[in-house]
């Protein structure tokens, strides 16, 4: 499109009434484009005659016409002069030309149409994204404030929260700080309190001490018990001096009555502990009996290993705990030790277990290892079944065991024989039919031969007769050679030759 | 359940026989033996002054009365009722007085806690305890009768002495880790004695009886402290009831504590124990009463019978006055959850009527009955048979049976 600027067309000069029928008004953004295609407009026509005869008067046709001529060479017409130098015009190229310039001029038009229209679009597009792009920026905008807002808010926020956090520290420590100053106060005013006590119980122990000392004194003057008889000791034996011996003795009951006070004690622990033991033991048995056999799967065989030496281990020392007192502190926790491991495989177990029944009753038939109760029982039937038939197949079977090894020699020896004659009938049936078998053949085999020697006998004759006859003919042929005419002869010589080549091919 | 015709009684003080063949009570000045069973006076014996405390011997034949006022014990025979004793403290005077278990010796508490006098009725020997104790349990004898252990106080600390009672010579003597002892208890099976401190300071201690230190318990430091204290039967448990309305027991093989029995004011439909993990083997020992069982609340309910006033007559006849002021009580079960009437004590008096107070195991180690709080029962006794209670109050008693369920 760059040829539209180098045409350089006298532009009219600005007449307001000129009116260009193809212009548009663009109001907003006018590009040098555009107003160079305003321009270029053609005009309307009431300009058209004076526009028209602006370039072309009667003085200058001829520089016109050349003028148009050198023009439309270089637009690449072919010229509109009859002859290359001539004045003539070609008027046939002329209207050529016209016409081309015409198409050329409504295809311009087209595009310059088609062009407007996109200006157009890409006008209203570009307006649409601006407003767009305005208003994305408010919003933007406002967004931000609002951010700045915020964090402004949770600043204060968190300073405040900051501040009585703070309050509250300070106020614990003021707490903590009181709580130990009462309990200061408390044990200042305990020990306080401990040697004003003291100091009045010693008091009141001199004044109870005088006392005392004026109550003895006066005490000697009066008799103070009066009896009748002094009574019989209780358990009828006499008082006895007070000695050493019988101070050793006192202390000797004394630690006696303690040690067989922790003797009944240490008694009753034992009793405890061996039956407590035994509860142990006997769980043990129980939570091994319980568990479910390990399986041999490859990723579980060290712990299998370990598992089943354990309760190899277990079991062993079993026996020896049963020889040993049950006293050791290593055995009382290898057993404790081993209990505890059982329990938890148990546990374990019965989580298993757990999961899988809440798993089956979570409506998950798709699992392989989960059976229908019903499936089970139809199952469990079945194998019932032919449990009860192999059963009774075994009992058949024994009975029959049985009779043949608990019979008498007699019965036995008949039953034998009985089936000795059945095979010996048999065989002998057999027999027969091979030896009649047996005829039969040796009847076809005789006939056979027979046949066969009366056949060759046959050829043998046969074997003759054609010799004979071959020489008889030979002979005739020789004598009927001579007449060559005869050709009939031939004719019978010839298939005479012919069938006996044939026989004997 | 029949009633006797009341007796004559002064100072509360009627009392069976410990053979359970007689009782002696007392009037004024007069002590009366009957019988048992007839209730027939069976002796009439005339003290010098009022008595004020009776006690029968252990083997049934003496009865001991003692005067405060006078200072003077009188010791009667119902073998031979014309036998007499005599003794006078004179300006010493008499604070308490008790037989030794054997039944031949008195032991009279003279005033001021000065000393304790072992009055021989056999021999003519005296013998003194110096300093003893001025404390609610301070002599305690082991229920065989061998030994006796006396709380004493010298310059202001606390000592135990243990006396053997044949001979009541000294065995051991020894200090305790007490501020102010408030009282000693021994072990039924007679070899460990348990002391505890004065309510300011709770601890126990634990003797054995060669005066080893076995154990020491202390549960808080500063709010008070102990209010009773109770030994099971089978010398297994220690009940500790203290002024926190908590009862702790300790186990005789470790003296820690292995529970905790709570009394809250409101009654929940299931008591829960806490229970120390540690010591859960001795736990089984203690039965059905601690456990999580249901709890069932008596409540008694007094009712006066209402009068239609129009039936009122005048002079009221003998029958209307007595049923118009005599009320029947009974014993509803109250729905749990229960809240009991809390009378929060008075802060600043001494002693408060709250916690435990009194503690009673039943004879067969299954049962513990304890008072909390300011209920106006004076006695807890269980029946040596294990199934039955009795609780006596200033007008009231009440046998409470139990039933208990048939053990496999």
């Amino acid at each position: 499109m760059g040829d539209w600027k180098t045409i350089t067309v006298p532009v009219l000069s600005s007449d307001s009434q000129t009116t260009f029928p193809y212009t548009s008004e663009r109001k907003r953004s006018p590009t040098s484009m555009s107003s160079q295609v305003l321009r270029l407009s053609l005009p309307s026509s009431k300009n058209m005659h004076s526009f028209f005869s602006a370039f072309c008067t009667e003085e200058n046709i001829e520089q016109s016409i050349s003028y148009i001529d050198r023009e439309l060479t270089t637009l690449g017409f072919p010229s509109i002069y009859a002859e290359s130098k001539g004045k003539e015009l070609n008027l046939v190229s002329m209207v050529n030309c016209m016409n081309e310039l015409l198409v050329l001029q409504h295809k311009n038009l087209r595009a310059q149409e088609e062009i407007e229209i996109q200006h157009l679009k890409l006008g209203s597009d570009m307006d649409h994204l601006q407003n767009c792009y305005a208003k994305l920026k408010e919003q933007l905008e406002l967004s931000k404030r609002e951010i700045v807002g915020l964090q402004e808010k949770d600043r204060q926020l968190q300073s405040k929260n900051r501040n009585l956090h703070q309050l509250l520290k300070n106020e614990k420590d003021e707490v903590s700080c009181f709580v130990q100053k009462l309990q200061n106060v408390i044990s200042s005013r305990a020990t306080q309190y401990n040697h004003d006590m003291k100091r009045k119980e010693r008091e009141y122990n001199k004044l109870k001490e005088r006392l005392h000392q004026l109550v003895m004194n006066k005490k000697d003057k009066k008799l103070a018990m009066e009896v009748l008889n002094y009574v019989g000791r209780a358990d009828g034996k006499r008082g006895a001096w007070r000695t050493d011996k019988t101070e050793a003795r006192n202390e000797e009951e004394m630690y006696k009555i303690l040690l067989s006070d922790y003797e009944q004690r240490q008694k009753q622990l034992l009793l405890e502990n061996t039956e407590l033991k035994k509860v142990l033991q006997q769980m043990k048995k129980d939570i091994i009996s319980l568990l479910p056999p390990q399986k041999q799967k490859p990723k579980e065989r060290p712990e299998d290993g370990l598992v089943l030496s354990d309760q190899e281990e277990d079991i062993g020392e079993l026996n020896k705990e049963n020889m040993w007192e049950l006293s050791c502190e290593t055995v009382r926790e290898q057993l404790t030790n081993s209990i505890r491991k059982q329990w938890r495989m148990l546990k374990n177990h019965v989580e298993k277990l757990d999961n899988q029944v809440s798993r089956g009753h979570s409506g998950a038939l798709n699992e392989k290892d989960v059976i229908s109760r019903e499936d089970h029982e139809l199952e469990t039937e079945k194998l019932e079944l032919e449990i009860q038939q192999c059963k009774e197949m075994i009992r058949t079977q024994q009975q029959l065991l049985q009779q043949q090894l608990t019979c008498d020699d007699d019965t036995t020896l008949l039953l034998q024989d009985c089936y000795l004659l059945e095979e010996r009938e048999r065989l002998q049936e057999e027999w027969r039919l091979f030896r009649e078998q047996k005829k039969n053949f040796e009847k076809e085999r005789k006939s056979f031969t027979e046949a066969a020697i009366r056949l060759g006998l046959e050829r043998k004759a046969f074997e003759e007769d054609r010799g004979a006859w071959l020489k008889h003919q030979f002979l005739s042929m020789t004598a009927d050679c001579k007449s060559e005419n005869m050709t009939t002869p031939s004719a019978f010589l010839r298939s005479k030759y012919l069938v006996l080549t044939q026989t004997f091919v | 359940m029949n009633f006797s015709e009341p007796f004559k009684l002064s100072g509360l003080l009627g009392r069976f026989s410990p053979d359970g063949k007689c009782l002696a009570s007392c009037v004024q000045h007069r002590l009366l033996v009957r019988d048992a069973s007839s209730l027939q006076i069976l002796h009439l014996y005339t003290c010098v002054d009022q008595i004020q405390y009776l006690e029968w011997s252990s083997d049934s034949l003496f009865i001991l009365c003692a005067m405060y006022k006078r200072g003077v014990v009188q010791v009667w025979s119902l073998e031979q009722p014309d036998w007499h004793c005599k003794i006078d403290e004179g300006s010493a005077g008499l604070v308490a007085s008790c037989w030794s278990p054997d039944g031949r010796h008195i032991l009279n508490t003279t005033e001021f806690h000065l000393r304790i006098t072992v009055w021989s009725l056999c021999t003519k020997s005296v013998s003194y305890i110096k300093y003893p104790k001025a404390c609610q349990q301070g002599v305690a004898f082991t229920k065989d009768g061998r030994y006796m252990a006396v709380a004493e106080r010298r310059d202001c600390k606390d000592f135990i002495s243990i006396f053997v009672c044949r001979s009541w010579q000294l065995l051991r003597h020894f200090d305790t880790e007490t501020q102010d002892l408030f009282g000693i208890e021994w072990a039924p099976n007679g070899c460990v004695l348990a002391v505890w401190d004065t309510c300011l300071e709770y601890k126990v201690l634990l003797y054995s009886l060669d005066g080893r230190l076995l154990s020491s318990y202390r549960a808080y430091e500063w709010p008070l402290g102990i209010k009773s204290i109770a030994w099971s039967p089978s010398s297994q448990f220690l009940a500790i009831g203290s002024f926190d309305e908590k009862v702790r027991i300790l186990n005789h093989v470790t003296w820690k504590k292995i529970t905790e029995l709570e009394h809250p004011a409101t009654i929940a439909s299931k008591q829960t124990v806490s229970v120390d993990p540690k010591s859960m083997e001795t736990l089984a020992e203690l039965g059905n009463g601690v456990s999580d069982a249901p709890v069932i609340v008596y409540k008694e309910v007094e009712k006066s019978p209402t009068v239609g006033t129009e039936r009122l007559s005048f002079p009221p006849t003998r029958e209307l006055a007595s049923s118009l002021f005599s009320t029947q009580s009974k014993y509803d079960i109250s729905q749990v959850p229960v809240s009991l009437q809390y009378i929060k004590p008075v802060a600043d008096r001494a002693n408060p009527k709250v916690g435990v107070g009194m503690l009673a195991f039943s004879a067969d180690n299954c049962f513990l009955a304890t008072k909390n709080g300011d209920f106006q029962i004076t006695s807890l006794s269980w029946h040596s048979s294990g199934d039955s209670m009795l609780l006596l109050s200033k007008d009231n008693f009440c046998v409470c049976y139990l039933e208990r369920e048939e053990v496999k």
